[in-house]
C-alpha cells in the first residue's frame, strides 16, 4: 500500500517542485529523475502485486482517513470556485452552472448519506490496475521527458511569449498523480475526486497557449467532461442511497449475486463515454489538438481518455445484453465507424491521429459493452497496444512538425530522405497500428470475433466497415512517407536528445509489447478476466488461440528481420522514373505542354464527398444521441 | 499440424505457380477467342515470366525491391495459412499485409503513374475488404470456427447456408482478379491513362515477382471458392472444383463484356453488395441460430 501512496504523492511533489523551477537545466534534472523514480515505482507495484495477488486495501488509521476526506473536500470546493469564476470571466456560463450544481450536490451527499456509509477498502490493486499503472508510469513519464526537448523548441517558436513552462510541467506531473489515484481507487468518491482533477488538468493543458481558439476548446473539453462528471456524481448518489455502498468491488459483487445494477452502470458508463471522447462528445478531443503536442500524446495514449475506458472495462462484467451494455456497445460501435470514416478526409496528421484515437476507443468501449471475457480481453489488449503506439506516433509527428515546419501529411513526402531515423520510427508506429502481425490487429481480430459471437449484427457491420476504412487512411499515410524523393537534404541533426530518448524508448516498447503479448496475456490479462468474470458460462475462452498468438510472434520476428537483411541493398542500376517521355531526368520535374519546366506534385486522396468530416460528425453525433436518449428514457421509464 | 496440412502447404507452395500460370494461359486464350482472335500459346505466361528474369537489372530506387520481395513472401504465407487449415481471419489479415507491401513499393517510386495506381489499389482494398470479412464471419457463424480445417471437415457444405455471401464474394472477386470493369489500379493492358498503374515502375525480376505473387494469390482465392462447396466427399469435391472453374470463367466473361467503370461505382457497388448479399445473409443466420435454435 505504501507504493500506492508513493505513486500518488511523489508525482504531486515533483509537480510542485517543477512549478518553482525556472531554470532549463534544473527542470531537466528534476523531470528525468522523477520520471525514472515513477517508472521504477510502477514496476515495483507490478512486481509486488504479481507475488502477493489481488488486494483491496483498508486504511486502518482513522486519522489518515479523516485527513484525506477533509483535504479532498477542501480541494474540491476550491476547484469548483475556480471553475465557476473562470466560467464567468470567459462568459462560459454552462461551465459555471455545472460546477455550481455538481459540487454542492456532492457535498450535500457526502455530509448526509455518504457519512453514514462505511468504506472498508478505499484502494484496490488488481491486474487491470497494474496494467494501467505501468502505462501511466512508463508511457506517461516518457512523454514528460520528450516534453523537455519539445517545449524548448516551443518556447523558441513563440519568442516574446512569457515562459510558462513551469506551469506546463506542473500540470503534466499533477496529471500523472491523479491518474495513479484514479486507477487505484476502489472508493467511488475518491475515484470521482481524481476524475475531476484529470478533467481540470486537461482543461488547463488544452488552454495552455491562451489563444482564443485554445480557450474556447478548453472550455468545450471542460463542459463535456463536467457533464460526464455529473453522471459520475449521480451514480455515487444512487450507489449510496440504493445499495448502501460506495465501493466498486461491492457493486460488482452484488451484481454477481443477481442484484440489478442498471442505473449505476448506465450513469458511470455515461461518465466514461464523455471522458473517452465517444460520440457525441468526440469534439473535445479534436479540439485538444491546439495544445502543444506532448499534451495530445498524454491525453490520447496514457491518461484522460484511458481513464474513461478503464472505468467502462472495469464495469464490463455487468454488461452484455442489458440496457448499460446496449448503450455502451452502440455508442462505441457508432463512434468506431464514423470516426474511422472521418479520419480518411483529414490531411492534418494530428487530426488523423485524433480520429484514430476516437475510433479505437470506440472499439474498446464496444468490446467492454459486449460483456464477455473474450471481448474484454480484446479491450484490455487494445488499451495496451494503443497506449504505446499512439504516444509514439504523436511524438513523431510533433518532432516532424518542429523540423519540417508542418504537421500536414502532404508535407511529409520523402521524409525517409530528410529525417531517416524519424521516418523509420514513424513507419514502425503506423505499421503497428493496422498491419498483421502487430498487436493492434491482433486485438481487432479478437474484437471482431467477440462481437460476432455476441450476435449484435449492427455492431458486426460497424466493425467490418470501420476496419476496412482504417486500412485506407493508414495505408495512404504510410505510402506518402515512404516515397523516395531525389535531392532532399537531411535535416535530422536538429532534434533534441530528450526527444530521441523518448521516441526510441517508445519504439522499443511497441516492439516488446508486440513480441511478448502471448506471455502477458497469459500471466496478467487472463487471470484478471478469470476473477472479473467468475460466472462466465464458457470460461475464459480466448478469441485468438495461443497457437495463433505464437504464429503472429514468429511473423513479427520475420517482419523485423527482413528489413535488417534486405532493406535498401540492391546492386541494380538506378534509372529515372517513367514520365511519359517528358521527364527531365531528376525525377522531380518534367516538360509541360508549353515546353516549360514543371514540378511534379503528387497528392493523396481524401474522398471529401464520401467521408467529409462535418457530415460524418453530424451523422455520428446524431446516432449516438439517439442511443443515449433511448437509454435514458428507458432508464427513467423503468424507475418511474 | 498434421500430415495432410503439411502436404497441402508443400503442394501449394510448389504447384500454385504452375497452376496459376496455366490459369493465366487459359485466361488469355479464352479472352482471345471471345474477341475473335486466336490468342497466344497456352504456356505464354511462363515464357513471359522467364523473359522478365533475363531483363537488364534496373530499378528506380534502392528500396522498392525489398517491398516487392516482402509482398511475395507474405502472399505465399497467406496461402500457406489457408492450405494448412488455419484461421480465415489470420489469412485475410496476412493477405492485407502482403497487399500493403505492394502498395508501399509503388508509392516508394514517387512516380505519378505508380502512385495513382497505388492509391487506387488502397481504394480497391477498402472496397472489397468488408465483403471478405463478412465471408469469414459467415463461415464462423455456421461452423463456430474460423479454421479452414474445421470448415472443410464438416459434412454440410457451406453454400447451403451462405448463398448470399457466396454471390457477394464472387462479385468482389472481379476486383481481386483485377478484371474489368474494376481494374482501376492496374490492368493487363498498358494502353491506358495509368500506363500500368501500380506496376509501372517495376521491371525485370521485380515484375516477375509481382506476377508470381498474383499467381499465388489467384490460386488461393479459388481456394476460398472451393471452401464454399467442399465437405470432404468426392462428389462435393468435384462440384467444388467445377465451381472454381465456373467462377473463373465468369470473371473472364465479365472482363470481356465491360469497359472499365469509375472508382465511385467500384466502391458503391462493392459496399452495397456487402451490405445486402452479405448483411442479409448474416441476419438470416443470426435469426436461424438465436431465433429458432438451429445450427449445423
Amino acid at each position: 500500500m505504501a507504493v500506492i501512496f508513493f505513486l500518488i504523492l511523489f508525482p504531486l511533489a515533483a509537480a510542485l517542485i517543477l512549478l518553482a523551477v525556472k531554470n532549463d537545466t534544473a527542470r531537466g534534472v528534476v523531470v528525468i529523475a522523477a520520471s525514472v523514480v515513477i517508472g521504477a515505482a510502477s514496476v515495483l507495484l507490478a512486481v509486488q502485486h504479481y507475488f502477493s495477488g489481488d488486494a483491496l486495501y483498508h486504511i486502518a488509521d482513522e486519522f489518515i482517513n479523516e485527513i484525506v476526506e477533509y483535504a479532498m473536500t477542501a480541494i474540491e470546493v476550491c476547484l469548483a470556485v475556480i471553475v465557476f469564476a473562470l466560467g464567468i470571466k470567459h462568459k462560459k456560463y454552462l461551465a459555471s452552472a455545472l460546477a455550481a450544481v455538481q459540487t454542492p450536490l456532492m457535498l450535500w451527499f457526502e455530509r448526509s448519506t455518504g457519512r453514514l456509509i462505511e468504506v472498508k477498502n478505499p484502494l484496490v490493486v488488481d491486474n487491470l490496475t497494474v496494467i494501467m499503472t505501468l502505462i501511466v508510469g512508463i508511457v506517461g513519464t516518457l512523454i514528460c521527458v520528450y516534453a523537455l526537448g519539445y517545449m524548448k523548441d516551443f518556447q523558441r517558436h513563440n519568442h516574446g511569449a512569457p515562459d510558462r513552462r513551469p506551469w506546463f510541467f506542473f500540470l503534466l506531473f499533477l496529471f500523472l498523480a491523479a491518474m495513479f489515484g484514479l486507477v487505484t481507487s476502489n472508493n467511488l468518491v475518491w475515484m470521482y475526486f481524481f476524475w475531476e482533477i484529470t478533467t481540470l488538468c486537461s482543461f488547463f493543458l488544452i488552454g495552455f497557449t491562451k489563444t482564443p481558439e485554445a480557450v474556447n476548446n478548453s472550455f468545450r473539453a471542460l463542459i463535456m467532461n463536467l457533464l460526464g462528471g455529473l453522471g459520475f456524481a449521480l451514480a455515487i448518489m444512487v450507489a449510496g442511497n440504493w445499495y448502501q455502498t460506495l465501493e466498486i468491488s461491492q457493486l460488482l459483487a452484488m451484481a454477481q449475486q443477481g442484484i440489478d445494477m442498471t442505473v449505476p452502470v448506465v450513469l458511470l458508463s455515461f461518465a466514461g463515454i464523455a471522458k473517452a471522447a465517444q460520440m457525441p462528445f468526440n469534439s473535445w478531443l479534436l479540439g485538444a489538438m491546439v495544445a502543444p503536442t506532448p499534451t495530445s500524446a498524454l491525453l490520447h495514449s496514457s491518461t484522460m481518455v484511458k481513464a474513461g475506458v478503464f472505468l467502462i472495462v472495469k464495469l464490463s462484467p455487468l454488461m452484455g445484453w442489458n440496457l448499460g451494455g446496449f448503450m455502451v456497445m452502440m455508442v462505441g460501435g457508432i463512434t468506431f465507424l464514423m470516426a474511422s470514416f472521418a479520419a480518411v478526409s483529414q490531411s492534418n496528421a494530428k487530426r488523423v491521429l485524433a480520429y484514430s484515437t476516437v475510433a479505437n476507443l470506440g472499439l474498446i468501449v464496444a468490446c467492454a459493452g459486449v460483456g464477455t471475457p473474450a471481448a474484454a480481453w480484446a479491450a484490455v489488449m487494445l488499451i495496451i497496444f494503443h497506449a504505446v503506439t499512439k504516444s509514439l506516433l504523436f511524438l513523431c509527428v510533433g518532432t516532424a512538425e518542429h523540423n519540417i515546419g508542418s504537421r500536414d501529411i502532404e508535407d511529409m513526402d520523402g521524409l525517409f530522405d530528410r529525417m531517416p531515423r524519424l521516418a523509420a520510427l514513424m513507419t514502425a508506429g503506423i505499421s503497428a497500428m493496422f498491419l498483421a502481425p502487430f498487436g493492434m490487429l491482433v486485438s481487432k481480430w479478437a474484437a471482431l470475433q467477440a462481437v460476432v459471437v455476441s450476435g449484435n449484427l449492427p455492431l458486426v457491420l460497424f466493425v467490418v466497415f470501420g476496419s476496412s476504412v482504417t486500412l485506407f487512411y493508414w495505408g495512404k499515410w504510410l505510402g506518402k512517407m515512404t516515397a523516395v524523393m531525389a535531392g532532399r537534404e537531411n535535416i535530422q541533426r536538429q532534434v533534441h536528445a530528450e526527444e530521441w530518448t523518448a521516441l526510441c524508448a517508445l519504439t522499443a516498447l511497441v516492439v516488446i509489447a508486440c513480441l511478448t503479448f502471448p506471455i502477458y496475456s497469459d500471466k496478467i490479462v487472463v487471470p484478471y478476466l478469470m476473477t472479473a468474470f467468475p460466472n462466465a458460462r464458457e470460461g475464459v475462452a480466448l478469441a485468438v488461440s495461443s497457437d495463433n498468438m505464437w504464429i503472429l510472434v514468429v511473423m513479427i520476428a520475420l517482419i523485423i528481420l527482413l528489413p535488417l537483411m534486405f532493406f535498401g541493398k540492391t546492386k541494380k542500376k538506378i534509372v529515372p522514373i517513367y514520365m511519359a517521355g517528358a521527364g527531365l531526368g531528376d525525377d522531380l520535374s518534367f516538360t509541360g505542354a508549353m515546353q516549360e519546366k514543371k514540378e511534379v506534385s503528387l497528392r493523396n486522396w481524401y474522398m471529401e464527398g464520401y467521408f467529409g468530416e462535418k457530415k460524418m460528425n453530424r451523422i455520428g453525433v446524431t446516432a449516438a444521441c439517439v442511443v443515449l436518449a433511448i437509454t435514458f428514457s428507458m432508464l427513467l421509464g423503468g424507475m418511474l | 499440424m498434421n500430415t495432410t496440412a503439411i502436404i497441402s502447404v508443400i503442394a501449394y507452395v510448389a504447384l500454385a505457380p504452375a497452376a496459376g500460370g496455366l490459369l493465366a494461359g487459359f485466361d488469355r486464350k479464352i479472352s482471345a477467342r471471345m474477341q475473335g482472335r486466336v490468342g497466344p500459346p497456352l504456356l505464354q505466361p511462363f515464357y513471359d515470366l522467364f523473359k522478365l528474369l533475363e531483363k537488364e537489372p534496373v530499378t528506380v530506387n534502392r528500396v522498392q525491391d525489398f517491398y516487392v520481395l516482402c509482398c511475395l513472401i507474405f502472399m505465399i504465407i497467406t496461402g500457406g495459412f489457408f492450405f494448412a487449415g488455419g484461421s480465415l481471419l489470420l489469412v485475410i489479415f496476412t493477405l492485407t499485409t502482403a497487399s500493403v507491401f505492394m502498395v508501399v513499393a509503388a508509392y516508394s517510386s514517387n512516380s505519378p503513374y505508380a502512385q495513382i495506381g497505388a492509391s487506387r489499389e488502397l481504394l480497391q482494398i477498402m472496397a472489397y475488404e468488408p465483403m471478405v470479412l463478412i465471408t469469414a464471419i459467415g463461415f464462423f457463424i455456421v461452423y463456430r470456427s474460423f479454421n479452414v480445417a474445421d470448415i472443410i471437415a464438416h459434412p454440410a457444405p457451406a453454400v447451403h447456408y451462405l448463398a448470399g455471401i457466396f454471390l457477394g464474394f464472387v462479385f468482389i472477386l472481379t476486383i481481386k482478379f483485377r478484371k474489368s470493369p474494376f481494374d482501376l489500379s492496374m490492368s493487363h493492358h498498358a494502353h491506358q491513362e495509368l500506363v500500368k498503374g501500380l506496376t509501372t515502375e517495376f521491371s525485370g525480376k521485380t515484375l516477375a515477382m509481382i506476377e508470381l505473387s498474383h499467381w499465388y494469390e489467384n490460386i488461393f482465392l479459388l481456394g476460398f471458392v472451393f471452401l464454399f462447396f467442399a465437405n470432404g466427399t468426392t462428389q462435393w469435391t468435384v462440384i467444388a472444383v467445377l465451381a472454381c472453374l465456373l467462377a473463373y470463367f465468369l470473371e473472364i466473361f465479365i472482363d470481356n463484356s465491360y469497359a472499365r467503370m469509375k472508382w465511385q461505382i467500384a466502391v458503391n457497388s462493392s459496399w452495397i453488395v456487402a451490405l445486402t448479399a452479405g448483411g442479409v445473409n448474416l441476419l438470416v443466420l443470426y435469426f436461424a441460430i438465436f431465433g429458432f435454435g438451429l445450427g449445423v
